[in-house]
């Protein structure tokens, strides 16, 4: 009930709706949450707005107290860690020894992270020529509308929330309609913590309304979002159309996976497979194209299938089981579509290739081999348990073929060698590059993706650039002395 | 339980008034949680455990309001000291649980420890007016509160200690790594021993160093207790290590030691010339001074009146005058000289002094009997120089080491008062005309730690801000510290700067990797 959180205080929607949130490993119906649409995100704007004015309780707060709120936070979500992991593997169908070893985890390694840097954002001071003393402050930008994707619903909700108060912005946050139950929970442990009224306001809804209202509205002077690139254009488009709010995106891609014939191959293999299968497939950096050094194919690709077939599907709360349901019907049928056209364009179907069990949205962990580049299934973003394996020969043929992608997210290469290992490091155009593993994240690191993958970077100290609007003040002085 | 026994009768004796009964309530969840707590003894702290001193020598701690001791302690010398660099060099091995635990992990076990000192923050506040004298409304309100911040804030920097990439010419990758330095002595003083504790450990440990600390010998009790605290929040055995001794003895054996990677001290600029020489001697460790001071405020005519004399007196007599940074000599601009005196007379006058338990004082004791003696003589002298006085000059109480605030008038630049660093409740005021001859004569002394300006003007106060050498400028305001800002001394104040993003370089050994690689792209 009353699941918009605006001011610290619970709404209902204006327009009266609501929406379904749905169990997507039984089809079932889990609750009926709020419908925000614009007017929602507009008493939401109006709050934030209140909240960053001059003078207000969160404008003159020590940047240390910003930090110790976020600790708060983390420590909150250290107590409930139980119940949000289980509320996040019912709503998205995660597993729940991921939800609560790696998602929760992250979320509260992030936030101290986050914490940590509220006091540390320092300006400088600079030798400008002239009679003047000149130095520049690092502000919170303002008001930041943050749209949060389906497929880590808490951790991409920690991921905007904290770089952006630690640097003293408010937000108004739209979490997915597939997702909303973890973040509307953290509207409690936010007013628990003790943020100001205003400065934390979630709105769930859609994005065609509540998340439109966001990108085009005239008094947000940013706006974050993850999802798919095909939305983070229209989000861009938004922006423009609008007010030139600042736009950072975090969209799909379609990571390479470099395999060569020195490498680790056990390892290789489980990196890969983990690679591309975590999450049943629903990774913006999955290593959707692997790409295999013609001496060693074969065998990695057998490999590969036995690995592949050895994951036990099921109820995601369950011990022993390692893939759970794609998040809804919708995913759940465009997966299948690209299944068959990668059948159809002539990719070799070494496993699994359609629909699991008579209930849910589960699908089978699926192997293609002797993909070509030019398939559908080797082009666009599938977000599924559906791995590609192709085959290469040269080092300067697979950075052409890796590089020959609008997305630019994330990229792997598995070699013992040094010098192709550096080489690799510089020659990929992803914003992040893993040298023998995949998928090593942690808070301390920029992340984000070259070309269509995105534009900045978040977590780091550079995810903090994003959430900060630099003002030089030059103040004339009677005399300059070095 | 031998530092319980001892202490609980102590802090319950403390004073029979209303007010003292006030703090025995704020003190009693203290005292029940003495009984739930970790127990510290009064010995030597080397990897996590409580070690007698080789010697098996001990020191009486004194209570300075009473002058009565308090209790024994441990006496390290040389070989405790070896033994302790020994603990640091093993928990400094490579592939040690300290070298491979990760950045962050480092961050929140600093976290930790802030959390266990804020648990336990009424006990170590009166553990702390105990064996200093300070009063404890401030050593809880102020020391303690100061203290955790500090801890926390190095904890957030744990994890953001950035090396970098660099695009040197060639075929080359090239990146530097900011390392720990290795073993650091740290000696700590023993006017805020807490703070000054955490001012050391904070940014040596965020970046994975390990340590040997010699703690005062005036004042060796807080630190020892936060000692069994370190253990409580799980840092590796080894990691840190408290020699609790004489400096002549355990400090010079840190300063001199050949395994010692580096040295802190903060403390008497005569003692940091013997440190630095000692350095030098033996293998040549880095070295990080903060020194004295006789730091100027001075005050311009169109200063906010009350304001510049709140603050001046709160600037030397703050702590006992024990400060390094204290403001101890006021310039006041020629026109308002007069009023300025009479009113900061006025003040010192109504300065409280008495039992640091009362909630009502607002000066303790000086920490010792030598500092009492000390003092006591500098007054002397500023009366045979010609200085006038204007009001205090004698001890304040029969026992214990209380001196009344005292304060000299008409003071020239040339007394032993104006030129020496008094480090008791002791103010010069002196006169000035112009601001040109104000920023002179500020400049001239061997120190350069602080220093202050009270004026509106905007151009006034960045002119003479920027012409003021001296580590830290306040503008209308004094003592303003926070563990974000770095602080530290130009000249013989000191090197080096403590606190802030800064604080983190001298506790960091740089290392340049540079690999050949085929081909360099940008």
């Amino acid at each position: 009930k009353h699941t918009i959180f605006i001011n610290n205080e619970w709404h209902d929607s204006a327009n009266g709706r609501k929406f379904e949130v749905y169990n997507p490993a039984t089809g079932e119906k889990i609750c009926e949450v709020e419908e925000g649409d614009k007017e929602d995100i507009d008493k939401a704007v109006k709050a934030a707005r209140t909240a960053f004015q001059l003078g207000s309780p969160w404008r003159t707060m020590d940047a240390s107290e910003r930090g110790r709120l976020l600790n708060k936070l983390a420590d909150l979500i250290e107590r409930d860690r139980l119940l949000l992991a289980t509320m996040e593997s019912i709503d998205g169908g995660k597993l729940f020894s991921s939800s609560y070893l790696m998602d929760l985890g992250a979320c509260i390694k992030t936030l101290r992270y986050c914490a940590g840097w509220a006091d540390k954002i320092h300006g400088r001071t600079i030798p400008m020529d002239g009679n003047f003393f000149t130095f520049t402050r690092h502000e919170p930008i303002g008001v930041c509308g943050q749209i949060i994707p389906w497929n880590f619903p808490l951790v991409m909700f920690i991921w905007k929330i904290a770089p952006a108060l630690c640097c003293g912005n408010t937000v108004v946050v739209k979490p997915a309609e597939q997702t909303p139950l973890t973040a509307i929970y953290m509207g409690c442990l936010i007013k628990e913590a003790g943020f100001p009224p205003g400065v934390v306001n979630i709105v769930p809804g859609y994005g065609p309304t509540a998340g439109s209202a966001i990108s085009h509205h005239m008094d947000i002077d940013k706006v974050a979002f993850t999802g798919s690139t095909e939305v983070g254009k229209l989000i861009k488009e938004a922006a423009g159309r609008s007010n030139l709010k600042r736009v950072t995106l975090e969209l799909g891609g379609k990571s390479p996976n470099i395999i060569f014939a020195d490498a680790d191959l056990d390892s290789a293999v489980e990196f890969a497979h983990i690679g591309l299968f975590y999450h049943q497939g629903q990774c913006c950096i999955a290593g959707s194209r692997i790409f295999v050094e013609e001496p060693i194919y074969e065998e990695f690709v057998r490999r590969s299938v036995e690995r592949a077939k050895k994951n036990v599907l099921g109820n995601p709360l369950l011990p022993g089981v390692h893939q759970g349901p794609q998040v809804d019907k919708e995913q759940f049928h465009k997966i299948l579509e690209l299944i068959e056209s990668g059948k159809k364009e002539g990719a070799k179907l070494e496993c699994g290739g359609g629909p699991w069990g008579n209930k849910g949205y589960f699908i089978q962990p699926t192997v293609f081999s002797n993909v070509t580049d030019d398939m559908r299934i080797a082009k666009e973003e599938i977000f599924g348990p559906v791995q590609q394996i192709m085959k290469f020969k040269t080092v300067d043929e697979v950075i052409r073929r890796a590089n020959n992608t609008p997305y630019g997210l994330a990229a792997a290469v598995f070699t013992k060698d040094i010098d192709k290992a550096l080489t690799f490091a510089s020659a990929l155009q992803a914003g992040t590059v893993w040298v023998n593993c995949y998928s090593a994240l942690s808070a301390q690191c920029p992340f984000g993706g070259f070309k269509m993958s995105g534009n900045g970077r978040e977590m780091g100290e550079y995810g903090l650039h994003e959430y900060t609007e630099v003002k030089t003040v030059t103040i004339k002085i009677p005399e300059k002395n070095s | 339980r031998r530092g319980l026994r001892i202490l609980a009768p102590q802090l319950l004796c403390n004073g029979r008034d209303a007010s003292a009964s006030r703090f025995c309530l704020v003190l009693a969840p203290g005292l029940e949680r003495l009984s739930q707590m970790s127990f510290f003894l009064l010995q030597i702290f080397i990897n996590n455990e409580w070690h007698d001193a080789v010697s098996k020598k001990t020191f009486s701690s004194i209570n300075p309001a009473t002058g009565e001791v308090i209790c024994q302690v441990a006496e390290g010398d040389k070989a405790d000291v070896d033994k302790a660099v020994s603990a640091a060099k093993a928990a400094f091995q490579l592939g040690s649980p300290w070298r491979r635990m990760d950045a962050s992990h480092r961050g929140k076990l600093l976290n930790c420890l802030a959390d266990l000192i804020e648990r336990d923050r009424a006990y170590l506040a009166a553990l702390e007016t105990l064996d200093n004298g300070k009063p404890y409304s401030i050593a809880y309100s102020v020391d303690l509160d100061m203290t955790i911040k500090c801890l926390r804030y190095f904890a957030g920097w744990a994890d953001k200690c950035h090396g970098k990439t660099i695009p040197i010419d060639g075929d080359f990758f090239c990146y530097t790594r900011h390392e720990p330095v290795g073993i650091c002595g740290q000696i700590i003083p023993w006017n805020f021993p807490l703070l000054m504790q955490a001012w050391k450990i904070g940014p040596a440990l965020a970046t994975g160093n390990v340590i040997v600390m010699k703690v005062a010998e005036q004042t060796p009790l807080s630190a020892l207790y936060v000692a069994s605290l370190i253990k409580e929040a799980g840092f590796p055995a080894g990691v840190v290590n408290i020699v609790p001794g004489y400096g002549p003895s355990a400090g010079a054996a840190i300063s001199s030691h050949m395994q010692v990677d580096k040295v802190a001290f903060t403390g008497s600029t005569e003692v940091g010339h013997l440190i630095q020489k000692a350095a030098a001697e033996s293998n040549l460790k880095k070295v990080t001074l903060e020194l004295g001071g006789k730091s100027p405020n001075i005050i311009l005519s169109d200063a906010d009146m009350d304001w510049a004399v709140e603050q001046s007196h709160f600037a030397l007599f703050f702590n006992q005058g024990q400060c390094c940074c204290a403001g101890s000599r006021t310039y006041v601009q020629e026109d308002i000289y007069h009023e300025f005196v009479e009113r900061s007379v006025e003040r010192a006058k109504a300065r409280v002094v008495g039992n640091p338990f009362d909630f009502k004082t607002e000066q303790g004791p000086q920490v010792d009997e030598e500092q009492f003696k000390k003092i006591l003589g500098y007054i002397s002298i500023g009366k045979r120089e010609g200085a006038k006085l204007l009001c205090g000059g004698n001890p304040a109480a029969d026992r214990g080491y209380f001196i009344q605030p005292t304060i000299f008038g008409d003071v020239q630049d040339n007394m032993t008062i104006a030129t020496e660093e008094i480090f008791g409740p002791v103010m010069q005021i002196l006169k000035f005309k112009t601001v040109e001859e104000v920023i002179e004569r500020a400049n001239d002394s061997k120190y350069g730690l602080a220093a202050a300006i009270f004026t509106k003007d905007i151009d006034k106060a960045n002119y003479v801000s920027q012409a003021l050498r001296a580590g830290t400028v306040w503008i209308n305001c004094y003592d303003v510290f926070g563990a974000q800002a770095p602080f530290g001394g130009y000249k013989e104040s000191g090197n080096g700067r403590e606190l802030g993003e800064y604080g983190l370089e001298a506790y960091t050994e740089v290392k340049t990797v540079t690999i050949k690689i085929p081909q360099k792209n940008s």
